[in-house]
């Protein structure tokens, strides 16, 4: 019965280890590979992170089953060994681990000073958001410049709005200002690795860069209040073209004036 | 303090004189009670009931996430009878529930059961004192639970039927501040903070005695460091708490304050977390200057330190019980105790953790990342020197030893985790997600509670003078483990998915849509894990009169309080202790020499041999 605790406390990690090697292949990995340049960076500190972490998981784990093994098959007889410590073995369970986490700090903070530190944005976007995203209760809420004009903090006349759908440039820097018009959210769209909260009273810019055209979730990840689940929305990554395109019909759409005919049979 | 006063007579006397001759009534003796083992014991059981609260409040929210919109059985008709919603849960009302679980589970479970039940019936037992240095503080620090929990359970039906509070255990403004947010922010969300103060107070109070009983009331030879870890880790735990919790309950009124302006506009005015031209619900703009992150910044100043006050007490208990299972002395007694010093200071500066995407200035994010990283330092030196405690040892593979192994276990891989999320980079994409709550309830279910179930039968004799049942408690702990891992470990590749938290419903999102069956495996898993802790509570009332008998020392343990007689009685030792060496003696030459593995604290060494020989 000693040595089946021994091999439980074996076993489990076993389990573990064998459950996240089969999980990208069961889908209960990332939602796919990442789609922003930003992302790329962001998962190869992840894998680091993970390489360490899985080491240190299996040496702990084998180490504490060892232990558990040796105090089983220890004969009832043999004394305990009696031993405070080792000054030695404390020192090196100290420094090593301390160098490991530095180093893991330390190849972090480029990577934080690109996704934050605004003079390190990259300068085609730094003063140039594409489109202001407010969030409210429980929708997205996006105002555009009127083509060819700059994005004002204050609404002007000619922005146009809509909801739930972000339509951005792929393959360039592109950047939007965050704002909520009630409570906290936050910007959240999982295959960029994109996530910034939205906070009442600030304007926060978030930069991206999209590599390829296509359509991405885009949702909430900051509890809002009941309907926090439902803030669903996507983003739409087209070529420049294709976005000046998508703002010239919208332009219109907005536009039009009175009551449209052709429409409103359409709608019955 | 360091030597050792030979005055046995004068100090026997004293002690009878002082307790024990008045008859006492039984409402003093059970009900209001100054006797610190009585109040632990209090604590004890009114946590552990709290604990099934929060269990089946989380099987509730399990349930949605397996068996999304459908009726739920027996707990959906037991808060049908308040909510009215035939067994269904609402948006709102699963809001309430994992707002509530958390809630209870930190503030009425976690917190009170390390430092008020264990911290309460060690401490005087485990430094060799009659009782606490204030002993009604200590009963109020007991009775302020019921005004807490009294809130709590009025919070719960405050704004009508379907809303308790619902805004989770942080309770972030603007959305708790204005009323008018969500109908979760009304009248229950008042109550709620009211509650919160409450709990404040109770743990302020039991932290002052706490802190004064260590550093006044130990017995003659117990030097700070001959005393067990688990009263080092009982006197950082307080002093943390002293030092946190003002500022939340200070952050506390802020936010009762604003809340109250919005009901009383003439006589109060304050805006500390609304920013000016916030419009909710369609009311008009709010006027004001507040700054919601404020409130972010002083409820993790206080709630880091507050996960630590959740575990310190934990690890030193298992420190203790790892080492009389393991029949050694600790591995590194004062490297565990520097350790435990270390995570307390850096535990003040790490907060901002949790505001990595707030928004807050990313030069403050590096700060707080490398120090968070630090963090993790002292964490592994202690499970490096947990596994040496085990290491060679003669090994009582008990249920006590069991929970303690899984302790150590589940810790490694809670710690593990925070390293992810310590990494701003990638805490960016796991902020929010279920990668979080894996990594807490890792630390907090799987060392925490572990630990404690591991305490409780470990001390047990001594609280009733019977031993739980083993086998029972074997057989709880498998259940519980496979359970917990079965639940627990998938959160990790859900938040690796992308699946936010507090979610009422994730398959919304197509992404998110084939991770429903991992989810309904959870919740299985979890209502195994559940309905193992009826194996506790049975084993735990049952053995309070048909356990086996125990004597003052079952387990052939070192500490001071294995010389009271089990269990102690009012004033607690016969013969008042006298500390001649460190707690972890076990099979020392000295013990030998004595023809046992282990030699109390109170043995006086034979005559002629030096009193402070025995050195770590
Ligand atoms: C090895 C050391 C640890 C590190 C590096 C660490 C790191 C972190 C980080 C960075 C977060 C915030 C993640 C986010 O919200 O994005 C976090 C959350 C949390 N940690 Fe830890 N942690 C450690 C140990 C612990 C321990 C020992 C406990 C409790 C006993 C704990 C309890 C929590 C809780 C409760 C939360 C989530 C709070 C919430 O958002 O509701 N952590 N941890
Ligand atoms: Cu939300
Ligand atoms: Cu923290």
């Amino acid at each position: 019965m000693k040595k089946f605790w021994a091999l439980f406390f074996w076993f489990w990690p076993l389990v573990a280890i064998l459950v996240c090697a089969v999980a990208p292949s069961r889908g209960w990995w990332f939602p796919s590979a990442p789609l922003s340049t930003l992302g790329h960076q962001i998962d190869g500190l992840f894998y680091l992170i993970l390489i360490i972490v899985t080491v240190t998981f299996v040496g702990t784990q084998a180490a504490l089953g060892y232990a558990l093994w040796k105090g089983a098959t220890k004969g009832s007889t043999q004394k305990a060994w009696f031993s405070h410590g080792s000054h030695k073995l404390e020192i090196i369970w100290t420094i090593v681990p301390a160098f490991i986490l530095v180093f893991i700090s330390l190849t972090q903070l480029d990577v934080l000073a690109e996704i934050r530190v605004i003079s390190k944005f990259p300068d085609s976007v730094r003063n140039a958001p594409v489109a202001e995203v407010m969030a409210r209760q429980f929708e997205w809420r996006i105002r555009y410049p009127k083509p060819g004009q700059q994005l004002m903090n204050v609404p002007q006349p000619g922005d146009l709005y809509f909801v739930n759908e972000v339509h951005v440039p792929a393959a360039i820097p592109t950047m939007i200002n965050l704002r909520t018009q009630d409570v906290q959210h936050a910007f959240f769209v999982p295959r960029l690795r994109v996530k910034q909260d939205a906070v009442p009273g600030l304007i926060i810019p978030v930069w991206f860069e999209i590599e390829k055209a296509g359509e991405y979730e885009l949702l909430c990840a900051e509890l809002c209040g009941w309907g926090h689940y439902k803030m669903k929305a996507r983003i739409i990554a087209d070529s420049p073209k294709g976005v000046s395109e998508y703002l010239t019909r919208l332009e219109q759409e907005q536009n039009e004036d009175g009551v449209a005919e052709v429409d409103a049979s359409k709608e019955q | 303090m360091a030597t050792i006063t030979p005055a046995l007579e004068t100090h026997d006397h004293s002690h009878a004189d002082g307790h024990g001759h008045h008859e006492q009534t039984f409402i003093q003796k059970y009900v209001f009670s100054t006797d610190h083992k009585v109040i632990g014991i209090q604590f004890l059981i009114t946590t552990v009931l709290m604990l099934m609260v929060g269990g089946a409040l989380a099987l509730a929210v399990r349930w949605q996430l397996a068996f999304p919109w459908e009726s739920m059985p027996v707990i959906g008709k037991v808060f049908g009878l308040f909510h009215g919603e035939g067994g269904q849960i609402s948006p709102e009302f699963y809001t309430m529930l994992f707002t509530m679980h958390a809630s209870v589970m930190i503030f009425l479970v976690i917190i009170p059961i390390l430092a008020g039940a264990f911290g309460n019936f060690l401490i005087p037992l485990q430094i060799g004192a009659d009782d606490m240095a204030f002993p009604v503080l200590n009963m109020l620090s007991y009775w302020f639970m019921w005004p807490a929990m009294f809130c709590f359970a009025v919070s719960f039906v405050a704004s009508g039927p379907t809303a308790g509070p619902g805004n989770g255990w942080t309770s972030y403004p603007v959305l708790s501040d204005l009323a008018t947010a969500s109908p979760s922010s009304g009248a229950a969300q008042t109550w709620w903070l009211f509650g919160l103060t409450l709990v404040g107070v109770s743990s302020m109070m039991g932290s002052v005695n706490y802190m004064t009983t260590i550093i006044n009331m130990r017995a003659p030879g117990m030097t700070l460091f001959r005393m067990p870890l688990t009263i080092w880790s009982m006197f950082i735990t307080a002093i943390l708490q002293s030092f946190a919790l003002p500022v939340l309950t200070a952050a506390g009124f802020m936010l009762v304050f604003d809340r109250l302006s919005q009901l009383l506009p003439t006589t109060i005015h304050s805006v500390f977390f609304v920013p000016a031209g916030i419009i909710v619900n369609n009311a008009a703009p709010t006027v004001g200057g507040g700054q919601p992150l404020l409130w972010q910044h002083l409820f993790w100043f206080y709630s880091h330190p507050a996960v630590y006050i959740m575990l310190l007490p934990a690890m030193g208990m298992v420190s203790d019980m790892l080492a009389c299972m393991s029949r050694k002395p600790v591995f590194g007694y004062k490297p565990m105790v520097y350790s435990m010093a270390a995570i307390a200071g850096l535990g003040f500066i790490v907060w901002g953790h949790h505001m990595f995407t707030s928004g807050m200035n990313p030069a403050l994010g590096m700060t707080f990342m490398t120090s968070t990283m630090m963090i993790a330092l002292p964490s592994a030196i202690k499970v490096f020197n947990w596994i040496g405690t085990i290491w060679d040892g003669n090994i009582q593979f008990n249920a006590v030893f069991l929970n303690c192994a899984a302790f150590v276990a589940l810790f490694i891989v809670g710690g593990l985790s925070g390293i992810f999320m310590a990494a701003v980079p990638v805490d960016i994409y796991f902020h929010d997600t279920y990668f979080i709550v894996a990594h807490f309830h890792y630390v907090l279910f799987g060392a925490t509670l572990f630990g404690v179930f591991a305490g409780i039968q470990f001390w047990f004799p001594k609280m009733f003078g019977r031993l739980m049942n083993d086998k029972v408690a074997k057989v709880h702990f498998v259940l519980t483990f496979i359970g917990m891992n079965g639940t627990f470990f998938p959160m990790h590749l859900l938040g690796i998915a992308g699946m936010p938290r507090r979610y009422a419903d994730p398959y919304l999102h197509g992404y998110l849509e084939h991770l429903l069956p991992m989810n309904q495996f959870m919740t299985i898993s979890a209502i195994i894990m559940g309905f193992a802790q009826f194996l506790l509570l049975g084993n735990f009332f049952l053995s309070i009169f048909y356990g086996k008998k125990a004597g003052r020392n079952p387990w052939n343990a070192n500490g001071l309080e294995w010389s009271a007689p089990s269990p102690p009685g009012h004033g607690n030792f016969d013969v008042p202790p006298v500390c001649y060496r460190g707690p972890y003696e076990y099979s020392s030459p000295e013990a030998e020499a004595l023809g046992q593995d282990f030699i109390l604290q109170t043995t006086a060494p034979p005559a002629g041999v030096k009193r402070t020989a025995v050195h770590h």
